[in-house]
């Protein structure tokens, strides 16, 4: 029980990382309605670009920006190839992400590992965060304001406020018309191949920034560090569904509670840690947890019914013409 | 206004499935004109309705909306000119969206799409005086998801959103044969009313006869892919069902028409 409590703040921190990724898995999923497999890849992609960044001595900064757009790059790929070249979009993710494990491994110098040498101590200063932060900031080896909750929870802040700004804009509103309804949005004289493209981009952009902040976070960029990423962002989506849908209506409230949902998914996979599992159960136990998800919610709409009162009849849907 | 020259659409060429739905179709509408379209299924209603709007590319001729050949633009290119309703009503709208988001898409309808506010406060209130023209109680529900609104509530708010920029051409495809006959009546009622209060050019096609010659200042009836039919004027307004009927058997030299006609 102490050892669950004492991980905690550890796996909030890992929470709200992953929560980047499951708010891209968001834009793909429940906005453009495509499930985009693309995210496996472009993860790592993410994490292999900065570490090899910024162990080459490049700013942060730098370093984070070029792994955001090395994953905008990657959502172009499957936008183009599922809008132009006419691949469904699930196929389209997959040739993307099969074809970045490649490229990941090559960006790492065809290792599968590269680690950030944190025993140095400017270099470990250098970094947003690192896990070692959890206890430095608590012991007041470093100021409370480097605790990764804090750092990380700020990023998920602005990065909610601009996706918030976002989709409320013109274009913004387009993309969300061409998930909603293709065929309207098209009559419409929406682009939605236009669309799909920009949101596949958006989308692999914030998944490639989680995958550079869990690089940072672990000091290390491991070759398989996304396998299983799509299935931990719709975990977050359906935890966040399931848990806050009935009070969070607002679109950015809906966001946060995808960011909370990967938190306590990551609280989840700590307390059953606790309980002496074998770590590497835990992929079949996301898969499990996430189709029981994903099918109850089918099972929900299909087999339930509201309950039937003869005297509602004519009350539904409008007075003259329902 | 429009003119569409000598267009053919065969689908599945090739195949065992092949179906030739438009031969040879000319047909020139003048600014102002309110055209219904009718004839039995497959008789090349909607392609034609869809050739026009761009779904896919015609095999052969031309297209061309008030002066401009359209014939090779793209579907969203076009919509610029044009205003559609579907027959299908879950089509003309945005289900997750709101009732003025969807009227705002409507509103930037063939405008560059921008990082400025998709919706602004003066709209709102523009679109509200809209509403009222349906007479459905929707303007005082403008932030309701269209997913709660019913069929005939969503057609007639997809005719208002093809009208809401006043578009070169409105193409409606049967926009009232999903709805009960009350509704439907009450649609087609404000159909008439927009169109005549902004001149509209417009394309309705319809699987009542009656409706066909009582709406609209021209009908044309379409047959095997082919124009067979085409009436204006007083000619038009003093038709009646069982003129239209012979009219028909005499052109399409049967009698079929009885079957795939009267149906409705």
């Amino acid at each position: 029980m102490m050892g669950f409590i004492s991980a905690l703040p550890g796996a909030i921190s890992q929470g709200l990382i992953w929560g980047i990724m499951a708010i891209g898995v968001y834009i793909t999923f429940k906005i453009l309605d495509i499930a985009d497999l693309t995210v496996d890849g472009s993860f790592c992609t993410g994490g292999a670009v900065f570490v090899v960044l910024f162990t080459g001595g490049h700013n942060v900064w730098v370093a984070l920006v070029a792994a955001i757009l090395a994953g905008m790059l990657a959502g172009l790929v499957t936008g183009v190839l599922h809008t132009l070249c006419g691949i469904p979009a699930i196929l389209a993710g997959i040739l993307t992400q099969l074809g970045l494990w490649s490229v990941n491994i090559a960006i790492m110098g065809m290792k599968a590992t590269v680690a950030i040498n944190v025993t140095t101590p400017e270099l470990l200063d250098k970094l947003l965060v690192s896990l070692r932060f959890v206890r430095d900031a608590v012991t007041g080896v470093r100021p409370f304001y480097r605790h990764p909750i804090i750092v990380v929870g700020l990023f998920t802040v602005v990065l909610i406020a601009l996706l918030y700004w976002f989709f409320g804009t013109e274009q913004g509103s387009a993309l969300r018309a061409t998930g909603s309804n293709h065929n309207m949005a098209r009559a419409q004289g929406i682009n939605t191949n236009y669309s799909i493209v920009l949101g596949l981009i958006i989308s692999n952009g914030l998944v490639a920034l989680s995958g550079c902040l869990l690089a940072q976070y672990n000091s290390a960029c491991e070759i398989n560090m996304g396998r299983g990423a799509i299935v931990i962002g719709l975990a977050a989506v359906i935890i966040g569904e399931v848990l806050f849908s009935k009070i969070f209506h607002n679109f950015a409230l809906k966001l946060l509670s995808v960011a909370l949902g990967a938190i306590i998914y990551y609280i989840v996979l700590q307390a059953v840690l606790a309980t002496g599992l074998n770590a590497n159960y835990l992929k079949l136990l996301s898969a499990v947890v996430v189709a029981i998800f994903l099918a109850a919610s089918y099972w929900k709409s299909k087999y339930t019914r509201k309950k039937f009162r003869p005297s509602d009849i004519g009350k539904i849907g409008g007075e003259s013409d329902a | 206004m429009l003119e569409v020259k000598h267009i053919y659409k065969t689908f599945n060429p090739g195949t065992i499935n092949e179906k030739t739905a438009l031969r040879d179709v000319s047909l020139r509408l003048e600014e102002g004109e309110f055209v219904t379209v009718i004839g039995g299924n497959g008789a090349g209603k909607s392609t034609l309705l869809n050739a026009v709007a761009g779904t896919w590319p015609v095999d052969a001729g031309s297209i061309s909306i008030d002066g401009v050949d359209v014939t090779g633009m793209s579907e969203h290119k076009r919509a610029k000119y044009i205003g559609r309703v579907f027959q299908d009503p879950m089509m003309g709208t945005a289900a997750s969206m709101q009732i003025e988001e969807n009227l705002a898409l409507a509103a930037r309808r063939g405008k560059r799409r921008t990082l400025r506010p998709g919706i602004t406060r003066a709209e709102r209130e523009g679109y509200v005086e809209r509403l009222k023209i349906l007479d459905l109680g929707l303007e005082d529900r403008l932030t309701a998801r269209v997913g709660l609104l019913s069929g005939g509530q969503r057609q007639a708010l997809t005719l208002l959103m093809a009208t809401l920029i006043k578009p070169k051409l409105l193409l409606l495809d049967e926009h009232t044969a999903a709805l009960d006959p009350k509704t439907a009546a009450k649609v087609l009622d404000a159909t008439e009313r927009i169109i005549a209060k902004d001149n509209l050019t417009t394309l309705m096609i319809t699987h009542n006869m009656k409706d066909a010659i009582a709406h609209g200042n021209r009908l044309i009836m379409l047959y095997e892919g082919r124009i067979v039919i085409d009436v204006a004027g007083e000619e038009k307004k003093n038709l009646t069902v069982e003129q239209l009927l012979s009219l028909f058997s005499k052109v399409s030299g049967s009698d079929e028409a009885d079957d795939t006609l009267l149906l409705s």
